[in-house]
This record gives structure tokens, C-alpha cells and sequence, in this order.
């Protein structure tokens, strides 16, 4: 056989051979191969778990959600009786898992962009402080710190009968923040539609204004126009209506308050030390975003006769948010993760509740954490979508 | 951790499959084979039960079960590794054959005997459900307790007692659910709560480790049966079979006055079953059918002793507990304690 009469073309050897040299090609080929490998994978795990559990006589399947739950939950923000489902205890402990998460990126939002431009004041004492503060608290685990807070806000506090009385009838005691709880009457939702046209009705007033101004540099007061609208119309239609709102005032009976609200203090606990821990981490990001700004951003302002307020307000903070948002977002998600640590305090979470009591109550093992797990995969997919989201709004637009 | 814990079992109990075939031949087999018992303790160490001793050896009631199974097995109760475990870990550790037995004052019900593939050998201690108050409350009843707030630790049949007794007393509660035994115990402590509810038994333990012990009491009413107990994987009778009747030697063992000082002696006892129970005489072996050689009993008597010994040791008199034997007395003594005969 020579080679020499034989074209490259009419080869199927070398036909073979320049597949193989082609990035492209090659490219596909393995992207199939691994994912066939990682199928199999998972089909093997799939169905060596269903072995292993027909086997060890456990029965598989989510049925046990429509049971009897039969346990109490210290918190609930919706109905719970204990004739309630496990598919209810689920849902308390996603809410409870959802505001303390909220509450927690909130606060660290906040306490995080106070510390983390203090860092940066030129008053010594200030920045010192806020140093001090992010050295700390970000190098103690928040395990630890968690514990810290509740054992203080335990030991602090003192016992219900003899709280500290608050404005409000609201009463501090280690049972919690007691207040009232507002009964909303008939048409009451009335005042609820009122606030969203309010603040439909800001939102366009202060598009207006916006345009305005760039077109004619007339300035319009927008803030107080707005805050004018947004407390004034709700407050008219609920005076029209007769007031519909009244409080249901916890009163000390026996040995706990009856009625009324109660912040628990495992959540008191729990947004104290999630929050000062992330807000430490928010800290670093916001310092860093803002240092990231070119000084001669600031001089060109000043020149302009901008205050610092304004300098900060106006031209520093805006472009910084493009370096603190992505690192912003890791943050929040973290935060959510962390938040299942709750169950060493006894804060009912998801996995306090869920993961807990219902998986010792059914012995559902396997269903229940791979239901847990699919829910924060959910949580923390949905914060990075809306953190993604307000990022490209804040990106830089290239003109 | 404990979430931690459970993942790594899930997984374990994923990935272990094809080894878990083959591991099959019997629990037994594995036992001799590896040397020595894992037995799934208590994590926090309830005093009387299962706890490390200052020296840090394992003691209690619990533990001395699963040193009466590796002395029957391999003729040597130091022959077992424990494992501490949190309420929430137990069952799936056994199941997910991390521990060969579980002995965690595990109350035996029956969702659990028949759902979570495992099976209950015995009871080892007739518990019920109690609760513990501040003296200073000024309560004396149970039944006074209507809208306290209640610690109690996830994941057991204390959490569902506690809901179903109020209920059924008409009275409203506030239930605040620990992972762990000593977060429970300091969130009472601190007096985040009105009362702390367990097993009556675990109380009195909990009880000596408050900063005051003397400012709490123990509320006279018990609220359910809690028949704790050992347990193993279903599906393994010889397995099964061994840690049943190691329960039952060393009831007999005190039925007719066998201890662990005068056990040797015994040996020479005329009394029929004390031979059959001792595997002495012609012909007398009931321990091979069961995998065990014909002297398991007296192994178990020799290294550990017999029910009694053992608990007057960890929980009765002989102990900081000072528990009376109550329900656990023999039944031929007004108690609960029974073991079918060794024939």
C-alpha cells in the first residue's frame, strides 16, 4: 500500500485524524463525554440510594409532608396549630429562614456602609473605632459570636414580670420585645391600594422632575413632594374610612405576655450577630469600591463647588457601586447560608425546623435534606438574580 | 456540626452502595472481623446514661449495654468504640451503618420500630416524661403551667409529648426547641424559659448540672411511657438475637443472684438454669446458635455484671443520681424488669 496515491480527502483514516486535530470538534466531543460520565454518575447514585434504602427496609417518598406535624414552633408568622402539617411547619420555617435573612442584609447593609466609609473619615477617633470594630469582629467565628449574643442578651435582659415597660405598651423582658399587634378592620386594604398609587405617583414625579432638570436646570423639591404623598394620601383615605385599625394589647398573665407581638429573643440574637458579622465583611467592600474611585474624581467636584456630602452622594458612591456590588452580593449569600447556624440557638429555621424536628419526627432523611438543600440553592439564586440585575442597572453605560 | 454530621452520613449512606453489598454477610461477622464493637452513644453525656467519667471513660447504664454485648461477643467489655451522638444523628447513624448498635436512652415507639428500618431489642429503662421548674415560680403541678414558655431539644418524642399534654389539658405553651441537650440546658439555666421537659431521668442529671441545682424541682407528674432501649439495623436476626438476649442474660443473671463477684462460684450452682444461663454441664450451649461461644453469659457477668449491679452503679444508689429501681425493679421485686427463661 502507498500512501502516495492516496488524497487526503478520500482517506477516512485522516478524515478521522483531522476531527481530532479540530479544537472545535475535539471540544464537543469531550463536552459530551463528560456529561454522558456525569449522568451515569448521578443515575448510579440515584439508584444505589433507592437500593440502600429498599434494602435497610426505609421507605422513600414525600407523602410524610401531608402528616400530622404535632410539634410547637416558637415562632410563626403564619397559622401553625399543632394539628398542623409538616408541609405547614415547612413553610414557617422557609418565612422565618426568608426574615432573617431579610432583616440581616438590611441591617448589615446599612451598619456596613457606615463603618466602611468611617474607615475612610479624617477624624482619628472615628476611623480608628471603625477599624478596630472590622478587625475584630471578622476574625471571631460567628458560631461563636452568635452564642456570645444570645447568652447576652439572655443574661442582660430580666425575667417577664419584671421587664423593662416600654413606650407603646412594648415590654423588653428574656422573653422578647412585646408590643402590639394591629388588627386591621374593614377596609383597610383600601389604604394599602392608596399607598401603592402614592408611590406610583412619586415614582413618576420624580421621573419628571429628573428630566426636567436636566432640561432646564430648575431644581424641584422631589423628596418632600414625594414623602408628602406617600404619608398624606394613605393618611386621608384611612381618616375617611373611620380609622379601621386597632391594637391588641399583650397583657402579663401568669407566666408570659398573652396577646400582642413578640420579637423572640433568639431572632434579637441572631440579625445582632449576623448583621455586625457581614456588616465587618461590607465594610471592606465599600472601603475598597470607594478608594477605587480616582481622587481626581473628588478634586474635579470640590472645583465644581460641590460639598463633601455631595461629592460622596453624587460622584463617589455612584461609580464605586460598580466595584462593591458583585462583592456585595457574595456577602448577602453568605449571610443567608449562615443564617441555618440558627439552629444552635434555637431559632426555628428552616433547617431547625425542617431538617429537625420533621426529619426526627418522619426519619425522612434523605427527602428532607435534599429538600432543604434545593430551597437555599433557590434563596441564594434568586439574591445573585436580583443583585445581577441591579448590577448591569449601575454598570457603566458606554457611550 | 450536627447538620454536618448528618450530611456526611446522607452521602456515606449514598455512596456506600456497592460496598454495602457485599458487606452484607451479617453484623456479626463484621464485628469479629473489624475486633470490637461501635455502639452509638450519647454526644452530650447524660450522667447515668452514657458520659465520659473525669478520666475519660465511658460509663452509665447505656454504655454498660454495649460493653455487655462485646463481652458476650468477644469475651471482653473493653472491646467496644463508642460513638456520641446527638438525638437528631442517632437513627441514621445506625442505619447508615456508622454503629453497630445504638444504646442513646432512645425511647422505643413505633413509627420507629417499624419505619426508619430499625428494630428496638429491649427496654433497658422504664422512662416517662417529666418537667422541671424554678422553685422560685412557685408552681407544683404540671398542670399549673399553662402559657410557659418550655425549652425542650429537637428531634424527639419529648417534643411531641410535650405539644400532645397540653393539648389535651386545654392549655397553651411556647415551645423553644434546642438542637443540643446543653443548649437546652443553658437556655434554661439562663432562664430563657418556665420549665424544661425530658425524660424524668435525664431531669435529675440536668438537674446537678445547673449553676444552682437547688433553685430548680422536679414536677411529680410523668406525662407517657418511655421505654428506652437499644437498637440495631432490621433485617439482621442473629445480630438482633445477640443484644436481645444480652439484656435478658443479665436480667436472669440477677434473678438468681449471679453477680460479677461470685459468678465463678456460680458455676458449680445445681440450679438448672443458673448451668443453662452459665452454659455449664453436658450439652448445655445455648450461645452457638447465636454465633457466640457457650459461655457468653458468663463473659457478660464476669465483665459487666447483672442488671442490677449495673444499675445500682450508674443510676441507683451507688450514683450521684439516686434514682430508686421503681418500674426497673424485677418483676418478682413489683417491677417491669422480665426475661423470658434460657431453654
Amino acid at each position: 500500500m502507498t500512501l502516495r496515491d492516496k488524497t487526503a480527502e478520500d482517506s477516512p483514516r485522516s478524515w478521522v485524524r483531522a476531527a481530532l486535530y479540530d479544537a472545535r470538534i475535539r471540544g464537543w466531543v469531550f463536552q459530551a463525554v463528560v456529561l454522558v460520565v456525569l449522568l451515569l454518575l448521578t443515575l448510579w447514585i440515584l439508584h444505589n440510594t433507592a437500593a440502600n434504602l429498599r434494602a435497610a427496609n426505609i421507605p422513600f417518598g414525600f407523602d410524610f409532608l401531608h402528616m400530622r406535624a404535632g410539634f410547637d414552633i416558637s415562632q410563626k408568622p403564619i397559622d401553625y396549630t399543632l394539628d398542623s402539617s409538616h408541609a405547614q411547619a415547612f413553610k414557617i420555617g422557609l418565612l422565618n429562614t426568608i426574615i432573617l435573612s431579610v432583616l440581616g442584609i438590611v441591617f448589615a447593609t446599612i451598619i456596613g456602609f457606615i463603618v466602611g466609609i468611617s474607615r475612610l473619615s479624617n477624624n482619628w477617633l472615628l476611623a480608628k473605632a471603625a477599624t478596630v470594630y472590622v478587625e475584630t469582629l471578622r476574625n471571631i467565628p460567628l458560631l461563636l459570636q452568635l452564642l456570645f449574643w444570645y447568652k447576652a442578651v439572655l443574661s442582660v435582659l430580666p425575667g417577664p414580670r419584671q421587664g423593662y415597660m416600654l413606650p407603646l405598651a412594648t415590654n423588653l423582658s428574656n422573653r422578647g420585645l412585646t408590643m402590639p399587634r394591629p388588627i386591621f378592620g374593614q377596609g383597610f386594604d383600601f389604604v394599602m391600594w392608596a399607598l401603592l398609587v402614592a408611590a406610583a405617583i412619586a415614582w413618576g414625579l420624580a421621573r419628571w422632575a429628573r428630566t426636567r432638570q436636566a432640561a432646564t436646570g430648575q431644581p424641584f423639591p422631589v423628596f418632600w413632594a414625594s414623602a408628602g404623598l406617600v404619608v398624606g394620601l394613605p393618611l386621608l383615605v384611612f381618616l375617611a374610612l373611620g380609622a379601621p385599625l386597632t391594637f391588641e394589647i399583650p397583657v402579663l398573665k401568669g407566666f408570659n405576655f398573652v396577646g400582642g407581638m413578640v420579637i423572640h429573643p433568639e431572632l434579637i440574637a441572631m440579625v445582632l450577630g449576623l448583621s455586625l458579622y457581614t456588616a465587618t465583611f461590607i465594610a471592606e467592600t465599600v472601603r475598597a469600591g470607594i478608594l477605587a474611585v480616582s481622587v481626581g474624581q473628588s478634586e474635579a467636584a470640590f472645583s465644581l463647588g460641590l460639598q463633601p456630602g455631595q461629592t460622596m452622594r453624587l460622584i463617589v458612591v455612584p461609580q464605586a457601586m460598580r466595584v462593591i456590588i458583585p462583592p456585595l452580593t457574595s456577602q448577602y449569600l453568605n449571610l443567608t447560608k449562615n443564617s441555618s447556624l440558627a439552629l444552635a440557638i434555637g431559632y426555628p429555621d428552616l433547617v431547625a425546623v425542617f431538617a429537625g424536628s420533621t426529619l426526627n419526627i418522619t426519619g425522612h432523611a434523605i427527602e428532607v435534606i435534599a429538600i432543604t438543600m434545593a430551597v437555599y440553592l433557590a434563596l441564594s439564586l434568586i439574591t445573585a438574580a436580583v443583585m445581577n440585575w441591579f448590577n448591569a442597572r449601575v454598570a457603566l453605560v458606554e457611550r | 456540626m450536627g447538620s454536618n454530621t448528618l450530611s456526611k452520613l446522607l452521602f456515606g449512606a449514598a455512596f456506600l452502595g456497592a460496598g454495602a453489598v457485599a458487606a452484607s454477610a451479617g453484623t456479626l461477622d463484621d464485628v469479629k472481623a473489624k475486633g470490637f464493637v461501635q455502639c452509638g452513644v450519647n454526644g452530650a453525656g447524660l450522667a447515668g446514661f452514657g458520659a465520659p467519667d473525669d478520666a475519660g471513660n465511658w460509663k452509665g447504664l447505656d454504655v454498660d449495654a454495649c460493653r455487655a454485648v462485646a463481652a458476650a461477643v468477644f469475651g471482653d467489655p473493653t472491646k467496644v468504640k463508642f460513638t456520641g451522638l446527638s438525638a437528631k444523628e442517632r437513627f441514621t447513624a445506625l442505619q447508615s451503618k456508622e454503629i453497630d448498635m445504638l444504646a442513646r436512652n432512645s425511647t422505643n415507639t413505633m413509627s420507629r420500630d417499624t419505619q426508619l428500618g430499625i428494630t428496638f431489642t429491649g427496654v433497658n429503662y422504664f422512662d416517662g416524661q417529666g418537667f422541671m421548674v424554678k422553685k422560685s415560680l412557685g408552681v407544683s403541678s404540671a398542670k399549673d403551667l399553662d402559657g410557659a414558655s418550655v425549652c425542650v431539644q429537637s428531634g424527639t418524642t419529648t417534643e411531641l409529648n410535650l405539644a400532645d399534654y397540653f393539648k389535651s389539658n386545654g392549655m397553651t405553651f411556647n415551645a423553644v426547641v434546642f438542637e443540643k441537650q446543653e443548649e437546652a440546658d443553658a437556655a434554661y439555666d439562663a432562664g430563657r424559659c418556665d420549665a424544661y421537659t425530658t425524660d424524668a431521668s435525664g431531669l435529675y442529671s440536668i438537674r446537678l448540672k445547673m449553676t444552682n441545682p437547688d433553685d430548680s424541682i422536679v414536677l411529680p407528674e410523668i406525662i407517657s411511657k418511655e421505654p428506652l432501649g437499644p437498637a440495631v439495623r432490621q433485617g439482621d436476626d442473629q445480630w438482633e438475637s445477640i443484644v436481645r438476649w444480652t439484656h435478658y442474660a443479665m436480667l436472669i443473671a440477677e434473678e438468681f443472684g449471679v453477680t460479677q463477684a461470685n459468678v465463678d462460684e456460680m458455676k458449680t450452682s445445681e440450679n438448672p438454669e443458673v448451668q443453662r444461663l452459665l452454659g455449664v454441664g453436658e450439652g448445655v450451649d445455648f450461645g452457638s446458635p447465636i454465633g457466640l461461644t457457650k459461655d457468653w453469659a458468663y463473659n457478660i457477668i464476669k465483665g459487666v455484671g447483672n442488671y442490677g449491679e449495673s444499675f445500682e452503679r450508674n443510676v441507683g444508689e451507688g450514683s450521684s443520681l439516686k434514682i430508686a429501681r421503681g418500674l426497673n425493679a424485677l418483676w418478682s421485686k413489683g417491677g417491669l424488669q422480665y426475661a423470658p427463661p434460657i431453654r
